[in-house]
């Protein structure tokens, strides 16, 4: 009898048996995505290098991924995919982590990657509160949310995090819920290959700690209402503030380019030293 | 026409921190990391002219902590990797620092220690990071810490920080002063080919369920990226395949002892001192630039009959316990001088008052360095 394997377990640790991720966690379409966006471009896996931070989406890779992976301190994987990139100008570094480690702690290194156009790829997943460490107000909660360390309510406003990543220089920038797997693998590859900085922000169910405070249940409850709320940035752009309330836009906010951090350092150097070092 | 030498060979009147700088090119670093910081900022502005022309990569990043992350990312691609800072820094830097001893990634960190606590005084120098380098990461652990004492061992010492970071996997840190970062003096550097270099054993292949990546007393290869090893670095505890393990108190032992006993195992090949006190009835013990006005007043002292001696320490981590030890039970009196308020002394006192009297001395107003006729007075105050 022949076993029936599936087509991107070959991306995947052989010793890696079991998955760390509650029932119903977005995490494993982002996973799909992510592999079928690199089988798709047809890349070497070996050419990839996987950097994440800590939370349950830096586990996303780790120790899932058959690849060279460093799994980071909390907030910090960018910072370190950076030396990576700078090290390995020649391979894919891509950094999978959470809202909570991207966006909060790790904000700084966010923005200023962006900025400086290094070419990673970023895979931020968004789940709107802290999962791993038992529902925490996340910089992405929305307001008025209740949560274990908002009791009384969320008094803080949420973060567009693709808005912030476009405003700080990014070249590619694109959100997509787990609703819209094919928008999002045609993203990830798009940000892959773009020579530059590019986020893909996944909107990402988390149906044990954001959909019990929510009230929003289960997960096919939250990709319900991805399904219902999702809107495109084109359509949102025509519609008012009254209207986008509690709407999730996806798509593309950034795609163009400009000069990428190593070919503008190397091509400085050219310039001012004439090839002579 | 010639080829432009790889190193500035020669005799110079040069700045510790350009002799760093220069030490740095030497020991053939492929990447450093920065963030402007008095007084150790001369150093990384140094390296941005020099480093891309000795083939090396450099980023200015938005702090320290990104400073420390990227030059431990960048050893991971196999390149030698440094950053440079000052203590208001090193506080930034610890979580990772940690994680660099964690995962065992060759890293160098210039230190050009100033006085604290807080902002303190960025221009004044003060050996005030000599225990937080060692101490300052949560969890235990073992780092290496040298000092340098004058210009000449910014570049020796900076050389010899790479060798032993590549040899053992482990962060070393160059514990300068702005003092010794800030003086210009004679600094003689060699033939490129008088430079003995050490580079990090390399994994050559297999699979990492059957490599042994981590937790090698002797110092295990390094799977450095991109070369197809799929290997598997974490900053969780992990076990020698790189295997994150959260729940065998086995090899959480392992995990926190292994990288310990990989350079305690090794401390007599580490350890450095300078011991100059055959026949003493008092020695002077300091490190970095202290040892040199310590020097000097034990100079004046045996020339007006007083037997005093010498022992510096030019590793400061691992602790040099046992050369202490030997240092105090040859003499009557041990005194301990440091640019602080006594960093070192609690571990040098734990070394020697077993065996005779123990004292600190600070300098005359913190911050500046003790007057050689100070010390003198003190010595005479001892020893009538």
């Amino acid at each position: 009898m022949s076993e029936i394997t599936h087509p991107l377990r070959k991306y995947m640790r052989p010793e890696v048996k079991k998955t760390t991720f509650c029932p119903g966690c977005g995490a494993g379409i982002i996973t799909q995505a992510l592999l079928r966006a690199i089988d798709e471009l047809g890349i070497n896996i070996d050419d990839c290098v996987f950097v994440s931070g800590i939370g349950c989406s830096a586990w996303i890779p780790s120790p899932l991924i058959n690849a060279d992976m460093l799994h980071t301190t909390h907030g910090r994987p960018i910072a370190y995919a950076s030396g990576v990139k700078l090290g390995l100008p020649n391979k894919h570094v891509i950094v999978v982590s959470g809202d909570g480690d991207l966006s909060a702690i790790g904000g700084n290194h966010l923005i200023h990657a962006a900025r400086r156009n290094i070419n990673l790829t970023v895979i931020l997943v968004n789940n709107g509160i802290y999962g791993m460490t038992g529902g925490q107000t996340a910089p992405t909660t929305p307001f008025g949310l209740t949560t274990i360390t908002s009791p009384y309510g969320n008094a803080e406003h949420e973060f567009d995090i693709s808005k912030l990543v476009t405003a700080a220089g990014a070249s590619y920038v694109a959100r997509w819920t787990t609703y819209h797997p094919r928008q999002m693998t045609k993203s990830i590859k798009k940000g892959i290959e773009k020579k530059g900085f590019a986020m893909i922000e996944a909107i990402a169910q988390c149906p044990v700690q954001y959909g019990r405070v929510s009230k929003q249940g289960s997960a096919v409850n939250m990709l319900k209402n991805y399904k219902q709320n999702g809107i495109r940035v084109e359509k949102a752009a025509k519609m008012d503030a009254a209207e986008l309330k509690g709407k999730i836009v996806e798509g593309e906010f950034a795609d163009f380019d400009k000069p990428e951090l190593l070919a503008a350092s190397a091509a400085a150097l050219q310039a001012r030293t004439g090839g002579n070092k | 026409m010639g080829e432009a030498k790889r190193i500035n060979t020669g005799t110079h009147f040069m700045m510790g921190n350009q002799a760093c700088v220069e030490g740095v090119i030497a020991a053939g670093c492929g990447f450093a990391a920065g963030y402007p910081i008095t007084p150790a900022s001369e150093v990384f502005n140094s390296l941005c002219k020099q480093l891309p022309k000795a083939g090396g990569t450099l980023l200015q990043t938005e702090d320290e902590i990104a400073a420390v992350c990227a030059a431990i990312g960048a050893s991971w691609t196999g390149l030698k990797s440094m950053t440079v800072t000052s203590g208001p820094g090193i506080s930034l830097m610890q979580e990772n620092i940690g994680l660099a001893v964690g995962t065992e990634t060759p890293l160098v960190i210039v230190d050009v220690q100033r006085l604290g606590p807080s902002t303190g005084v960025p221009a004044v120098g003060m050996a005030g990071d000599m225990v937080q380098v060692a101490r300052g990461s949560h969890g235990d652990y073992q780092i290496i810490a040298i000092c340098p004492e004058s210009p000449q061992e910014m570049f020796d010492m900076t050389v010899h920080a790479f060798n032993l970071a590549e040899e053992y996997r482990v962060p070393v840190f160059v514990m300068a002063e702005g003092f010794v970062g800030h003086m210009r003096e004679r600094v003689v550097i060699p033939e490129e080919s008088e430079i003995k270099l050490v580079n990090r054993r390399i994994t050559q292949g297999g699979e990492p369920q059957t490599r042994c990546d981590f937790l090698d007393p002797e110092v295990a290869p390094m799977p450095i990226f991109g070369r197809g090893l799929k290997t598997h670095v974490t900053s969780s505890c992990h076990d020698e395949h790189g295997n994150r393990n959260l729940s065998d108190p086995d090899v959480m032992h392992r995990y926190i002892m292994k990288p310990i006993e990989k350079i305690l195992n090794k401390r007599d090949r580490i350890v450095e001192v300078e011991a100059d006190y055959e026949g003493a009835k008092l020695v002077l013990v300091s490190y970095g630039c202290v040892s040199r006005s310590s020097r000097q007043a034990a100079e004046m002292a045996r020339a007006a009959g007083l037997k005093v001696g010498t022992l510096r320490l030019k590793t400061a981590w691992p602790f040099p316990d046992k050369e202490v030890r030997a240092a105090a039970e040859s003499a009557d009196f041990v005194l301990v001088l440091e640019n602080n308020t006594g960093q070192m002394y609690p571990y040098i006192k734990a070394e020697s008052a077993h065996a005779c009297k123990v004292d600190f001395l600070g300098p005359q107003v913190l911050g500046q360095i003790h007057d050689p006729q100070y010390i003198l007075a003190k010595i005479r105050e001892i020893l009538k």
